[in-house]
């Protein structure tokens, strides 16, 4: 059985425009261990994903249908208090600014020794003599000067280290981290990844790593879901989608990348931009920017403008799109339709 | 993407789609006190057209009909809605009357205050070092007397110097110069926060680096900008001069009680409450009261709609 | 740009050469960190001293850019880059140093003095969401530095020029009544890039344009920027902390740390042949589709404050080929193999093979 379980999940958020649909339809799981990265740009929903699987969506946001389980307990009807013991201790999560979770006031000791005491019942010595092994573990250097320090007197790569040792701090089995590196430097960002990468090893730690940025993908995870304006399109083994995307759409992001032109040629843009969750368009929500969604004579095709793809299997990914569903009914035998990733660029 | 544009709204349809408009329509409180507000405001300025008697035209007044009471108690003269004062005007007439005068005491207050110190805050925020440096501190020590103080001590000395006829004519103009000079650091303050805080925007360094001069990129750039705090904070001033207007009267250096204002009613109604006369305190004191009230709420309403944390757009 | 012609201007002396087009020389910039007066009074030792603290945003930089190429500026959060650029758009006024525009020298000159060479050097800057005046409609902002430049040109002229230039940086002339938060962030960046073209200039600053745009966007800006250069012989002075991007772009890098330049060198040759141990630090650590795991050199301890800026070679401390003339001595920017210009006592002395 998988760990973490998302069956359907659908989230809305009621805005005074209306009822903005955030995530549809969205199934994944997770096993033991694993490394799941979400790719996506901003608006796709990778971040209402994550704050999702801890229940930590907030009003006007709800969970309008699904249903995620953790370790066999469902936790979207899980009522606050023992949805408290799972979050934090069983499941925790790293964000984008460190600052979000470090309260500025409190030393880093005070922090990690509530909030060790706070799931545990430890004495204030036990709690920091775990906090300071968990900062070793993060190869922070001198860490009981550090105990004593306050956020504000420590680099933001140290920072987020703190944030990684917090996330370790009870032992959890899922790790989420939601874009940890992208306020970060080049240097730093590796130094992190190659931490939390590590660390996941080590302890067997599942990891939810969602990020827009491919590399870090490709360098951390062993699995990846790419998300567009609230739903997933394509998953499957990181290798397979880096090297032989099926989807149009991951095709298109990944042939962007500068490194995928030649120099001082143009690269391959995708042409317009992600529509709002608040305004979707019909059928398959990339069909507008999609050079698939023409048939052989050029006219647009209809099942793309008026039907939502279903998932179709492809080799060991999951591809929700048309056109590689046709590919695939066409020459069942053919495990990855190697003709539509030549047609992109 | 140029198929699905949709047409450009006019401004019109902005305003209907807006933000300002949506929570004004899910908020009572603010829609009660708008719509007090504007009554009292329209019938103060309509006082002429509206009051059963012109309080300033001695010939209308009837020194036998004082001290009438209003009209729920016994002895009242149906002519005489509100009852009357001590010197036996009609106190509805003279509440409508001496509301025009406090309102216009009050905005011309605040349009002074506003023109200082929104001046004085643009060229701080923007310019910054000394004249930052100089500019507060004359608003700190302006602050650091209050209006009261100041207004009774320039009050004293007019009236001293050129006798009350004169002060009684120039009044407004000089009660309208005293609040506004008194209170302009609190838009001074405010607007220089927010200079400070567009001053780092980008589209600002994009203006200078098209050439543009200060004051252009002053006004026409940052001054829009910081229009938000300037309107909040415009309600509450408005009520602020309302008060220090009527407290000025109250003790007696404010309007004269030939053309009263809220504040000097309350004043000569006030040595007849031990008589049993209270209306001619009360009343007015209570349209004090509300017309002051509503306008903090509307304030309050505002501050809440148009504060950039909650609400960005 | 031809081979022949860096060669020439690697190795001549620091003159002007024929093709630079910018100049900057021996630039330095420093923030005083106390505030006024009374706050820099403290107690030392029982006596009332005045201490003022500077941030050494940069030190001592020189930098060519020459006309029709696009330079990159390289480097991590405070190493300086970006207030190269507000020095050279002259948001900024240096503490030291020159810079020289065409010849002559801008940064000492009046705003009004400035005036003509705000036409011919324009910039674009990170954050679409702030660059464009909220209170302004897309016509406005775009009419307005013509307005103000060309005061003598008809309104027809005007418009016909923002039209034209909104129409080849592929907004919708239509949208002109719009304001710019109704725009996404890439339509946005697209109104500030029009902005800069608006008036014809031909040399763009370009601080960190498509830092704050997602994956698909940035590879139209960057697409509509080569574009752009193509089309009206462009200068640009690029500014980015993504390397992927400066290799796709740049003409020539110059790579920067605490305020100090590392490496000068053509894109291609320091893609292939990273010098500076910074450098290739840097380059090591940029997370590549190919890569299955993290393989990035491992550089010790943290980038040092600038207000106490470490002796000798800013680097030093994180350095793993640093020894005791590198804690001593400051490096100078020195002529190395292909073109490469490395401020590196290792490399200088040949204890770095690159």
């Amino acid at each position: 059985m998988a760990l973490l379980e998302v069956t359907n999940l659908d989230v809305r958020f009621a805005l005074r425009q209306g009822e903005v649909r955030a995530l549809r339809d969205i199934s994944f799981s997770l096993d033991r261990g694993e490394r799941l990265g979400i790719v996506g740009e901003s608006g796709a929903g990778k971040s209402v994903a994550a704050f999702t699987i801890l229940n930590l969506i907030a009003k006007p946001g709800y969970i309008a249908g699904g249903s995620i389980r953790f370790d066999g307990q469902e936790l979207t009807t899980l009522k606050p208090k023992a949805l408290q013991k799972i979050r934090g201790n069983k499941i925790s999560m790293i964000f984008q600014d460190p600052m979000m979770t470090l309260n500025p006031v409190l030393s880093i000791g005070e922090q990690m020794v509530e909030c060790l005491k706070a799931h545990r019942r430890i004495s204030t010595r036990d709690a920091r003599n775990i906090a300071l092994n968990k900062l070793r573990q993060v190869y922070i250097p001198s860490p009981e000067k550090r105990l004593d320090q306050y956020p504000h007197e420590l680099s933001g790569g140290m920072r987020q280290r703190i944030i990684i040792a917090i996330a370790l701090l009870l032992d959890p089995d899922i790790i989420i981290a939601d874009e940890p590196t992208t306020a970060l430097d080049v240097t730093i960002q590796a130094e992190i990844m190659t931490l939390l990468l590590e660390l996941c090893e080590k302890h067997n730690v599942a990891l939810v790593l969602i990020t827009h940025d491919l590399g870090v993908v490709s360098q951390v995870t062993q699995r990846t879901l790419v998300m567009y304006a609230g739903r997933v399109i394509e998953q499957g083994p990181t290798r397979e989608i880096i090297n032989d995307a099926q989807h149009p759409y991951t095709q298109g992001l990944i042939n962007a990348l500068p490194q995928m032109a030649t120099p001082g040629q143009r690269l391959n843009q995708i042409p317009g931009a992600m529509p709002s969750l608040a305004n979707t368009p019909p059928g398959c929500a990339f069909h507008p920017r999609c050079s698939f969604s023409m048939d052989d004579e050029g006219n647009p095709r209809r099942d793309c403008r008026g039907l939502v793809p279903g998932f179709v299997t492809s080799g060991n990914c999951h591809v929700a799109c048309h056109m590689v569903r046709d590919l695939v009914e066409r020459d069942p035998h053919d495990s990855g339709p190697s003709k539509a990733s030549q047609g992109v660029s | 993407m140029t198929t699905t544009t949709p047409p450009v709204p006019s401004h019109w349809a902005r305003f209907r789609d807006s933000y300002l408009l949506y929570s004004f329509k899910r908020d009572l409180v603010a829609q009660t006190c708008l719509l007090v507000f504007v009554s009292m405001v329209a019938a103060a300025f309509l006082a002429p057209w509206l009051a059963p008697m012109n309080p300033y035209d001695l010939a209308q007044i009837d020194i036998l009909s004082s001290e009438l009471p209003p009209f729920w108690i016994a002895g009242s003269d149906p002519s005489y809605l509100l009852g009357t004062d001590a010197q036996g005007r009609d106190l509805l007439s003279t509440i409508l009357y001496g509301a025009r005068v406090s309102l216009i005491i009050g905005f011309g207050a605040v349009i002074l205050q506003a023109l200082i110190g929104i001046s004085f805050g643009l060229l701080a925020g923007y310019l910054g070092g000394r004249v930052d440096a100089f500019l507060m501190r004359l608003a700190d020590i302006q602050l650091s007397f209050s209006t009261l103080m100041v207004a009774i001590i320039v009050g004293a000395v007019f009236k001293a110097t050129f006798g009350g006829e004169t002060f009684s004519e120039y009044a407004v103009v000089l009660l309208v110069l005293i609040i506004g000079l008194a209170e302009w650091p609190q838009y001074a303050r405010t607007v220089r926060a927010s200079v400070l805080a567009e001053r780092s925007k980008e589209y600002v360094d994009a203006a200078r680096v098209m050439g543009f001069r200060a004051k252009r990129i002053m006004f026409r750039h940052i001054l829009p900008n910081t229009l938000s705090p300037i309107f909040v904070i415009s309600t509450v001033q408005v009520a602020n001069a309302i008060i220090s207007e009527a407290a000025l009267s109250f003790l007696g250096l404010g309007m004269p009680e030939t053309q009263p204002s809220l504040g000097s009613l309350i004043k000569s109604g006030f040595d007849y409450i031990q008589s049993g006369s209270w209306w001619i305190t009360l009343i007015p004191g209570t349209v004090l009261v509300v017309l002051v009230l509503v306008i903090n709420l509307l304030g309050d309403w505002l501050r809440d709609v148009m504060n950039p944390r909650l609400y960005k757009g | 740009m031809s081979q022949a012609v860096t060669q020439v201007t690697e190795t001549a002396v620091p003159e002007r050469a024929a093709s630079t087009l910018l100049e900057i020389r021996g630039l330095e910039k420093r923030f005083p960190l106390s505030g006024d007066f009374l706050d820099q009074l403290r107690f030392e030792r029982g006596k009332l001293v005045r201490r003022q603290d500077y941030v050494h945003a940069i030190n001592g930089v020189d930098i060519d850019v020459r006309r029709g190429e696009a330079l990159c500026v390289v480097g991590e959060s405070g190493c300086g880059k970006s207030t190269v650029a507000r020095m050279v758009m002259g948001l900024l006024s240096p503490s030291r140093g020159e810079i020289h525009y065409d010849g002559q020298r801008i940064d000492n000159l009046s705003p009004r003095q400035l005036l003509p060479f705000r036409r011919r050097m324009q910039m674009i800057f990170q954050n679409p969401y702030a660059s464009l005046n909220p209170r302004m409609t897309i016509q406005q902002t775009l009419e307005e530095p013509l307005r103000f430049h060309h005061p003598d040109w008809s309104r027809e002229r005007i418009r016909q020029q923002v039209t034209e230039v909104m129409g080849s940086v592929g907004i919708d002339p239509d949208w002109g009544k719009r304001f710019g938060h109704e725009f996404s962030g890439g339509q946005r960046q697209r109104i500030a890039i029009a902005r800069a073209l608006v008036v014809d200039p031909e040399f763009i600053v370009a601080d960190e344009p498509i830092s704050a745009l997602d994956v698909s966007i940035q590879a139209q800006v960057l697409n509509l920027m080569m574009d752009a250069q193509r089309e009206r012989h462009l200068t640009y002075l690029f500014i980015t902390h993504d390397l992927a991007v400066v290799e796709h772009f740049g003409t020539r890098v110059v790579v920067m740390y605490l305020g100090r330049v590392c490496e000068i060198a053509e894109t291609r040759q320091l893609f292939a042949a990273p010098q500076h141990p910074y450098t290739q630090a840097l380059l090591s650590a940029i997370p590549r589709l190919e890569d299955d795991r993290p393989d990035h050199i491992r550089l010790s301890g943290e980038v040092p404050t600038p207000v106490n800026l470490p002796s000798g070679c800013v680097f030093h401390g994180r350095c793993p080929h640093a020894n005791e003339r590198c804690r001593q001595e400051i490096p100078e920017l020195i002529a190395s193999s292909g073109g490469t210009r490395v401020a590196c006592h290792a490399v200088e002395e040949g204890r770095i093979t690159a």
